[in-house]
């Protein structure tokens, strides 16, 4: 993604907007009509309840239900020059629980996806280490494992809103995340099997797409809790997510977990390379940039009802639920408002609470039909609570691009439609 | 055995001997050999370190960038269509639209190396020459008016040349916003004065991909 291209170049025609919140999802709810005797769903026999269906070796690796066909990955196409060099965006309108399947996970690569060989595969550690070694991935498979669930945020997840509303849906405002189960092995392991030197102080990691992706890690980071994983839910990676090898650090910006991992390189300082200087530093309104903004701060984000998920079942009984993450623990607790942050009621967490893993929300309660101004405040064991927007323009103008956890407002209108707002 | 054979046999083993790692307790992996590490090690630092020998001209630059380079970033570095920008955005920092380019915002040339080296041109990575990159980068600093066009680039001089802005760059200073102390609570009622009012939509700009049409876009 280019700097400036957070923003599109030229404004497209204006198209319905109520439009492409249905298509996505709202044909599936629509409230049937009772007439009669009763629903043709009951009264008539269904075409599955007669006949058989496709044997056990029709799927051999199953998919989705074709009518669950619009759960897709979507991009932005404005974005980016090029597909290739691209990132999408992960469907979270249309997922609950906090695992995000795998095929489902976003993407970003910078020179398209590596179809990497895992027989010709090699991990190289060299630089300030008493031996450089190489791994094949036989020998990595040797090393003890763990299993850790973290999520995924690039430190661009948001980055079009800074400047105000602009895109209409939870997939493009908030969908650069991903929450998965990493399988690998502690990376200070492998690094304590080359023996770093006492005067090593960074770790660059570096990819094997045509890209050769590299970051600046601090030691401590990657002897703390860093992985490098092959599996992700219990699988193996998949190639848009690093096949057959990926980096994983938790709870830090996705640009570090470097992909199709090829080397790490220890030194005493750090590289400053393209991608933690020209890209991933914030720029502040004084004309200084923020280098090295590597946690992710607390963030939440409600997810239904929102722009491609409208609320058509019109007033009573409704579930808000929403999804809530913090790169420095776990979080603690999430706040819902339905008037615009006026007022705020503690949302219910359920699902398991992991450090540096999403967590999911809900908060049941009775719509009485009038418009609403939904918001989530999450706060996490630090103490930190999300701030508002304003409160990060406030400190850090609107070019920053990067690190926008300000609180999210959704608009739900009498008739249900949902649109992405900013409040006074 | 002859002289000539146990030398070649001592260099053979020098270069390709495959010996468990000692410094590990779970003796797993081999030793990198020399040539290995050189085929993978090619990154540059801010001091010089990585730097490979070599030197390129402004004039030699120009000649490699308009062909391999200039169909994307444009002929003056001005970019195109979504393509980075690479000169010009002099004083644009703290305006509403910055133009971040490795003359107005880059810290460090060793970046502009390092990443011309490793991934440039895009689909083609890794195919250029050291001298090849020392003469692009000569010429973008040209093009970011940071060199006259007589200049060479070479690893000799290479760290005596640095960037505008490089001193621009701060450590972070998150959090900026309040934490609340432990046992404390978030304000949870009349947090605001008067009801909440709608400042801004995205339906003004319109710019959401629509539903089922944006199939023919997706990358999967």
């Amino acid at each position: 993604m280019s700097d400036d291209a957070i923003y599109p170049k030229t404004m497209t025609s204006r198209r319905s907007f109520l439009g492409a919140g249905l298509a996505l999802g709202g044909a599936a709810l629509a409230k049937p009509a009772l007439a009669g005797d009763g629903e043709a769903a009951i009264l008539e026999k269904q075409d599955w309840t007669q006949y058989l269906g496709d044997g056990v070796d029709a799927r051999p690796y199953g998919h989705p239900s074709e009518f669950e066909k619009n759960v897709v990955r979507r991009n932005v196409s404005w974005l980016t020059a090029d597909p290739i060099s691209s990132v999408n965006f992960t469907p979270l309108h249309d997922l609950d629980g906090i695992i995000t399947p795998n095929g489902l996970c976003f993407e970003r690569h910078h020179a398209g996806i590596a179809e990497v060989d895992p027989a010709q595969h090699r991990l190289m550690i060299n630089g300030l280490v008493e031996k450089p070694l190489v791994f094949t991935m036989a020998d990595i498979m040797r090393f003890p494992r763990e299993n850790r669930i973290y999520f995924l945020e690039c430190a661009a997840n948001s980055g079009m809103e800074w400047r105000g509303a602009q895109l209409n849906g939870c997939q493009f405002t908030h969908g650069m995340i991903h929450n998965v189960m990493y399988t690998g092995v502690p990376l200070k392991l492998l690094l304590q099997e080359a023996g770093v030197k006492t005067n090593g102080k960074w770790v660059m990691p570096e990819g094997a797409d045509a890209s050769v992706m590299t970051r600046s890690v601090p030691l401590g980071k990657a002897m703390q809790d860093c992985l490098v994983a092959f599996k992700m839910n219990g699988e193996a990676l998949r190639p848009e997510q690093g096949y057959p090898l990926r980096l994983v650090v938790p709870g830090w910006e996705g640009n570090m977990w470097v992909k199709w991992l090829r080397r790490l390189e220890i030194g005493d300082e750090p590289w400053h390379h393209r991608e933690e200087t020209s890209k991933y530093t914030d720029l502040l309104e004084n004309g200084k940039a923020r280098r090295f903004t590597w946690e992710m701060d607390a963030k939440s984000v409600i997810t239904n009802p929102s722009p491609q998920a409208p609320l058509l079942h019109k007033k009573g009984q409704t579930v808000i639920t929403g999804v809530a993450w913090s790169g420095r623990g776990t979080i603690d607790r999430v706040d819902v408002s339905i008037d615009g942050g006026r007022n705020w009621k503690t949302a219910r967490i359920d699902g398991p609470s992991f450090d540096k893993s999403m967590h999911r929300f809900y908060y049941d309660f009775d719509w009485d039909g009038s418009p609403l101004l939904l918001q989530s405040r999450a706060m996490d064991s630090t103490g930190y609570v999300q701030p508002t927007k304003k409160q990060l323009r406030v400190e850090r103008g609107t070019n920053s691009i990067y690190h926008n956890n300000g609180i999210q407002t959704w608009h739900v209108k009498a008739n249900g439609e949902v649109e992405n707002v900013e409040v006074s | 055995m002859s002289k000539y054979l146990r030398i070649a046999i001592m260099a053979w083993t020098a270069i390709f001997i495959v010996t468990p790692a000692l410094a590990g307790k779970f003796n797993l992996g081999r030793g990198a050999t020399e040539a290995e590490v050189a085929a993978w090690d090619i990154d540059v630092r801010p001091d010089g370190k990585g730097l490979p020998d070599g030197k390129g001209t402004v004039a030699e630059g120009e000649v490699i960038y308009t062909e391999k380079c200039a169909s994307c970033h444009g002929v003056f570095g001005e970019g195109i269509d979504r393509w980075p920008v690479l000169a010009g955005g002099h004083d644009s920092l703290k305006s509403e639209r910055p133009v971040k380019t490795i003359g107005s915002y880059w810290p460090f040339l060793s970046t502009v190396f390092d990443y011309v080296n490793r991934a440039m041109p895009f689909g083609q990575a890794g195919s250029l020459e050291a001298d090849e990159v020392y003469a692009i980068t000569a010429y973008l600093l040209n093009l970011n008016d940071l060199v006259d066009s007589e200049f060479e680039l070479s690893k000799q001089n290479f760290v005596k040349i640095r960037l505008p802005n490089e001193t621009n760059f701060i450590a972070d200073t998150r959090p900026d916003t309040p934490i609340i102390a432990e046992g404390e609570e978030p304000c949870m009622t009349g947090c605001k004065p008067g009801p909440v009012k709608v400042t801004g939509t995205a339906r003004v700009l319109d710019v959401t991909p629509a539903g089922d049409k944006d199939k023919s876009d997706s990358l999967d």
